[in-house]
């Protein structure tokens, strides 16, 4: 050893400049390097932010609406009705008329044809359905005039919030400048309101933007979760007990358990193009039914659910169970009485994370047809619907101006109900894990 | 319906043989409980099983062949009408007849002769549910009586309930496997019919891809090609812009959380960033299509570039941001699996903490990178909502990414969406898309899993 | 070299020699040259104290063995001698320690040139995922002290031989490090060290992982080493500390129990603490 040479590089130490450069050069590096990972960091979170951010400045108009006064005069000629009509002649009157009547009333001085049709505009054609009900309600308004509330039509609605400028040239407007001119003339008299829009929330789906809404669609989510949970959960904890706890240690096992793995990774879609050839061209259940859709989520989110529980059960030390041995129960009485309630907090907590994304999941639906376009709301799990995302795509899709705030509205709820959910699952983990 | 009161009788009959199992071995018991083998209460399950399950299996099998069944009758009754027409034509008329019984709209005019095959139609389902009910109460109450009547101090019942228990678990399990089975099955079939019509070669080299087939004989211009290359490039390319934005962002952001930041950083950001894996992608659609698209062309026109709309860059940078999340937390997994002594080694010789992470950990780190970039792929190539809302669907074979591409979950929604025929290729052609689709993901998975646990294996 | 020589190069970083050459100072009788001094240093980990006032000289060309019992602040002790506590962020260390009369904690000493200057080994084999070739090469590379090619094949040549591992792995340089046995991998990461040429070696039970033969391959080296470097070992095996080193520290509870030379703490201690230790009363 004695004879080897000193190394020579040792001298390096000594040169201090270059050794200063050098480590300056190498701490540049060091500080490019950290600011390459901060950068990217905020760069994620800058999408995020992007994100929601772009879905809120659209969305938030979505949940206030426009309505418009009109004295209304409820002649029975003209509703086509007896002075003291019943309740079946009420639903069958000419509410269309009425409503059109009560329009030109509002404008005198607008007699030509043209222009009458321009005015009819300013209201949602769904506001005879108001008038409808209104008179439903209390048939003895029939003969009298009153100052009714009624939706704005779209464009109305858009020009009042904002959402549609005013200052563009008169062809590349919704309304031209004598609609603007009427508007004006109603905001002046205090005949235009805004509100909180309630309907958003209650109302199924609609050709008309302004009284569309997703209350379908999250009847059409909740039964289909239903059905998902209702089926998922006991599958999958039974399925997570029996691997982790009883299954014997063979190739068998072992395949289901890769096979659990791989499906977790599967392609949402394919999972979509399971469920129409199995549940729909081969067992013939209903299409666009929430229980068709519960069904494929089901199979969808199974492997999530069993992962989740398994590392659940895992978590449980080995000594509850030998306890449990010990005092003489049997293996199944151990993992209910003893292993399965220790469990169940974060058995919970993927379940409901595990809900969550089905509750978002779109592309399987859209291949079992619940991208229909469907105005009452389901009253059970067998009936045609959608679901909220897939409203969001149908929206999305839609030409009309008016749906883009509400597709973003729709996107708000849907998140809203995913932070809540994701929420609870944390809360529960929280409160109720056992550290062992 | 008659089914769900079949399924309410089954579930009050197993009540009550939970109830009368308990009393029964109580009583056989008398005063010395110490005489039962079993705990009274699995006397109660032991009855209550015995009634639930036999009565429970009526009502599944029915479910299963009631359609089919009932079909076959209808079609004897209608005799030599339908004898001469085509399986599709029965198909439909067979769907006009069921639409109708149950009071939907039906896709023709309603004659006396369909009404009538309605009709009874829906009485020989009333009859035979009528008679599904009664067999099935039966068979719940026989094994009321008969497992009733075996109750006794010396009945092992506990075991023969555990035994029950056993075998509902494993079935539980292979739930998983019958998914599987029945995915490859049905994507399967399907293609095989596919390839049937159009030769396998064809579909995975042709290089058009134009799916609208002529319904009628004599309608000209749509003859239907069906190569899918440009599905796959377009596929390739909007999964490639993807990994471009994800893997550079997705990789520093685990690096830095992992290495660089202090632990308050990692706490807000952390959670905050997962929220981003937790949007739905439909969400991500909506902004592909209504902010980012809009915004590229944008920019593209004003410097003179010409953006489709619908391109695949807009596309393909969304799902980027979709996979972020999950590269770094899959990285950020990996390079916290490297162990503490290799990074104490490297700072003991005197490296910065770049020069470690760069020379040490990522290449210890490696292959649970790898890993989650094959998996992320496998996402990208899966990922439908995104693609379908922002994506195009002509079909074009470019190398351009200022170009609308389609790509295979795309056409696989526009083929499956709407109205379809059954048997035409274009809608077998979305299930041979989905076979493709499968077994590409599947293998991605399975090597990335592979990989992943060898790189376990390698610090444990 | 004679101890002139060696007085004149120790003051300051930038013009510091090179580790003493063979056969120097190591073996006369002079009372030998501090090359680090430890004075008043107490660690805390957040509020907890696990080191009380220690102070330890390291000597030139010794090997200065720290023990004592599971959880007695010599691993600690040791960490603070090339501040890899540092990257513990609960970690504070007072007191002083310097290195060749300065300060090491000071503001004008760099931290990653003074673990270059003060190697590490570790108590479980740590090379990296790289090739043996590599793993020697890697600290020349980042402090840039070889030209890549035939410079860089010598430093590598050389440390491998110092380490007493050439001549086994010559013909597979290329292969992964973690291929090597445990006790090859363990002269792998001395050889690591070395190669950017510390003055001061710090090793941190480099034995307990290793079976006997290995150990004792290491322990041979460890004293050739000497003759070139200053060592300070932590080990928890008294025979290894008796074999091995010419100064011996006792710790126990975090406190310096008695540093002596090694002779003296292992026939004659003063204390009875250590007494009872080597002895086999606790520990």
């Amino acid at each position: 050893m004695t004879d080897i040479a000193e190394p020579r590089l040792a001298g390096a130490w000594q040169d201090a400049d270059w050794t200063k450069r050098r480590l300056r050069r190498r701490y540049r590096a060091e500080r490019r390097f950290k600011a390459y990972g901060l950068v990217a960091v905020f760069v994620a979170l800058g999408f995020l932010a992007l994100l929601i951010g772009s879905v809120i400045v659209e969305g938030y108009p979505a949940f206030v609406r426009t309505s418009v006064a009109l004295e209304v005069d409820f002649d029975p000629k003209v509703l086509g009705v007896g002075e003291a009509p019943t309740a079946e002649e009420l639903q069958r009157a000419d509410y269309g008329k009425l409503l059109r009547e009560a329009v030109f009333a509002a404008f005198p001085e607008v007699t030509s044809r043209k222009e009458r049709r321009k005015l009819l505009k300013l209201v949602s054609t769904a506001a005879r359905f108001e008038l409808r009900e209104l008179l439903v309600d209390d048939p003895s308004i029939v003969g009298t005039t009153r100052r009714v509330w009624l939706t704005a039509s779209s464009d109305v609605d858009m020009l009042n919030k904002g959402s549609a400028p005013r200052d563009v040239p008169e062809d590349e407007r919704r309304l031209d400048d004598q609609q603007l001119g009427w508007i004006d003339t109603l905001h002046a008299a205090g005949f235009v309101e805004t509100g909180f829009n309630g309907a958003f929330f209650t109302n199924a789906d609609s050709r008309e933007p302004e009284i569309a809404g997703i209350g379908g669609a999250i009847a059409g989510s909740f039964y289909m979760l239903l059905v998902t949970l209702v089926l998922t959960f006991p599958i999958g904890v039974t399925a997570a007990i029996y691997l982790e706890e009883f299954a014997p240690k063979n190739r068998v096992t072992d395949m289901i358990e890769v096979n659990i793995n791989n499906l977790a990774a599967v392609p949402s879609i394919v999972f979509g193009l399971l469920g129409l050839a199995v549940f729909i061209n081969l067992f013939h259940l209903p299409r666009s039914a929430p229980i068709v859709g519960g069904l494929t989520l089901t199979l969808m989110t199974l492997p999530t659910i069993i992962i989740a529980a398994r590392s659940a059960l895992k978590a449980v030390p080995p000594s509850i169970r030998e306890g449990a041995y010990g005092v003489g129960a049997s293996p199944i009485q151990m993992v209910f009485h003893h292993v399965l309630p220790l469990a169940t907090p974060g058995i919970l907590t993927g379940t409901i994370i595990g809900m969550a994304r089905a509750l978002g999941e779109t592309a399987p639906l859209l291949m079992i047809g619940m991208v229909a376009f469907i105005v009452d709301i389901p009253g059970s799990p067998f009936d045609p619907a959608t679901a909220l995302p897939v409203q969001i795509f149908l929206w999305a899709d839609s030409p009309e101006r008016g749906f883009v705030e509400k597709v973003s509205a729709a996107i708000l709820v849907l998140l809203a109900f995913l932070i809540a959910m994701n929420a609870v699952a944390i809360y529960l983990r929280r409160r109720f894990e056992v550290r062992f | 319906m008659q089914l769900t009161i079949l399924l309410i009788a089954i579930l009050a009959l197993a009540v009550i043989g939970l109830y009368f199992g308990r009393r029964r071995a109580l009583s056989a018991a008398g005063s010395n409980l110490g005489k039962l083998h079993s705990m009274p209460g699995y006397h109660g399950w032991y009855v209550a099983l015995w009634c639930g399950i036999p009565s429970g299996i009526v009502l599944v099998v029915w479910l299963i062949i009631e359609t089919p069944i009932l079909e076959a009758l209808l079609l004897s009754t209608l005799g030599p009408v339908v004898a001469e027409q085509s399986e599709a034509m029965i198909g439909l008329l067979l769907n006009d007849v069921r639409n109708l019984a149950s009071g939907d709209v039906v896709s023709r005019e309603v004659d006396p002769a369909l009404q009538a095959a309605a009709d009874r139609y829906a009485s020989m389902k009333a009859t035979a549910q009528a008679a599904v009910l009664a067999i099935g109460l039966a068979v719940g109450g026989a094994g009321f009586g008969w497992a009733w009547r075996r109750i006794a101090p010396s009945l092992r019942a506990r075991n023969k309930v555990e035994r029950f228990v056993n075998i509902a678990l494993i079935l539980s399990s292979c739930v998983a496997i019958v998914t599987t089975i029945g995915i490859v099955l049905s994507v399967l079939f399907e293609s095989i019919r596919f390839f049937s019509i159009i030769p396998f070669w064809d579909f995975l080299f042709g290089l058009k891809w134009s799916p609208q087939t002529a319904i009628r004989a004599d309608q000209v211009g749509s003859t239907g090609a069906f190569g899918a290359i440009p599905l796959f490039t377009g596929t390739l390319m909007i999964t490639l812009i993807a990994m471009l934005v994800a893997l550079p962002v997705g990789l520093f952001a685990a690096i830095y959380m992992a290495e660089f930041a202090s632990p308050r950083f990692r706490n807000v950001t952390k959670p905050i960033l997962e929220i981003l894996a937790g949007v739905p992608t439909v969400v991500y659609g909506f902004f592909a299509a209504l902010v980012v698209a809009p915004t590229f062309r944008g920019i593209g026109e004003s410097i003179g570039l010409d953006v489709a709309s619908e391109s695949a860059l807009a596309a393909g940078v969304v799902m980027g941001i979709m996979i972020i999340p999950f590269i770094s937390s899959l990285s950020d997994d990996a390079i916290v699996a490297v162990p503490n002594s290799l990074r104490e080694g490297s700072l003991a010789m005197g490296a910065t903490k770049s020069e470690t992470v760069v020379k040490v950990i990522l290449p210890a780190a490696l292959h649970g990178i790898v890993a989650a970039c094959l998996l992320a792929v496998s996402r990208a190539i899966g990922e439908t909502m995104i693609v379908v809302m922002a994506a195009g669907l002509a079909a074009n074979l470019t190398a351009n990414p200022l170009d609308a591409v389609t790509t295979v979950t795309v056409q696989i929604v526009t083929l499956l969406v709407g109205d379809q025929e059954f048997d035409s290729a274009k809608t077998l052609a979305a299930f041979a898309l989905g076979l493709m689709l499968f077994v590409v993901t599947l293998a991605l998975n399975i090597f990335a899993l592979h990989i992943a646990r060898k790189y376990r294996e390698q610090y444990d | 070299m004679t101890e002139d020589s060696d007085a004149m190069v120790s003051l300051t970083m930038e013009d510091d020699a090179a580790p003493a050459a063979a056969g120097s100072a190591a073996d006369t009788d002079a009372a030998p040259r501090m090359r680090m001094r430890a004075r008043d240093v107490n660690v805390f980990y957040a509020d907890k104290q696990a080191l009380f006032d220690v102070d330890i000289d390291l000597a030139l060309n010794k090997v200065t063995a720290l023990i004592g019992p599971s959880g007695c602040g010599k691993s600690t002790f040791l960490r603070c001698l090339n501040r890899m506590n540092d990257i513990i962020d609960i970690c504070r260390v007072t007191g002083s320690i310097t290195l060749d009369d300065r300060d090491i904690y000071g503001r004008d000493i760099d931290v990653v040139q003074l673990r270059a200057r003060v190697g590490m080994v570790f108590q479980k084999p740590n090379p990296f995922p790289k090739s043996i070739y590599e793993n020697v090469a890697y600290g020349p590379r980042i402090h840039g002290l070889a030209r890549k090619g035939r410079e860089l094949d010598e430093v590598v040549e050389q440390s491998l031989r110092r380490a007493g591992l050439f001549d086994e792995v010559s013909d597979r340089l290329q292969q992964p490090g973690t291929s090597l046995s445990g006790g090859q991998q363990q002269r792998l990461c001395i050889a690591r060290a070395i190669a950017i040429s510390p003055e001061v070696i710090l090793m941190d039970e480099p034995c307990s992982a290793l079976d006997p033969i290995a150990t004792a391959k290491v322990e041979e080296l460890i004293d050739e080493l000497r003759q070139h470097y200053t060592i300070a070992i932590v080990t928890h095996n008294m025979q290894q500390a008796a074999r091995v080193s010419q100064f011996t520290a006792f710790f126990h509870l975090g406190e310096l129990v008695e540093f002596e030379a090694t002779e003296q703490i292992f026939t004659n201690p003063h204390d009875q603490r250590t007494q009872d230790y080597i002895t086999g009363r606790f520990g």
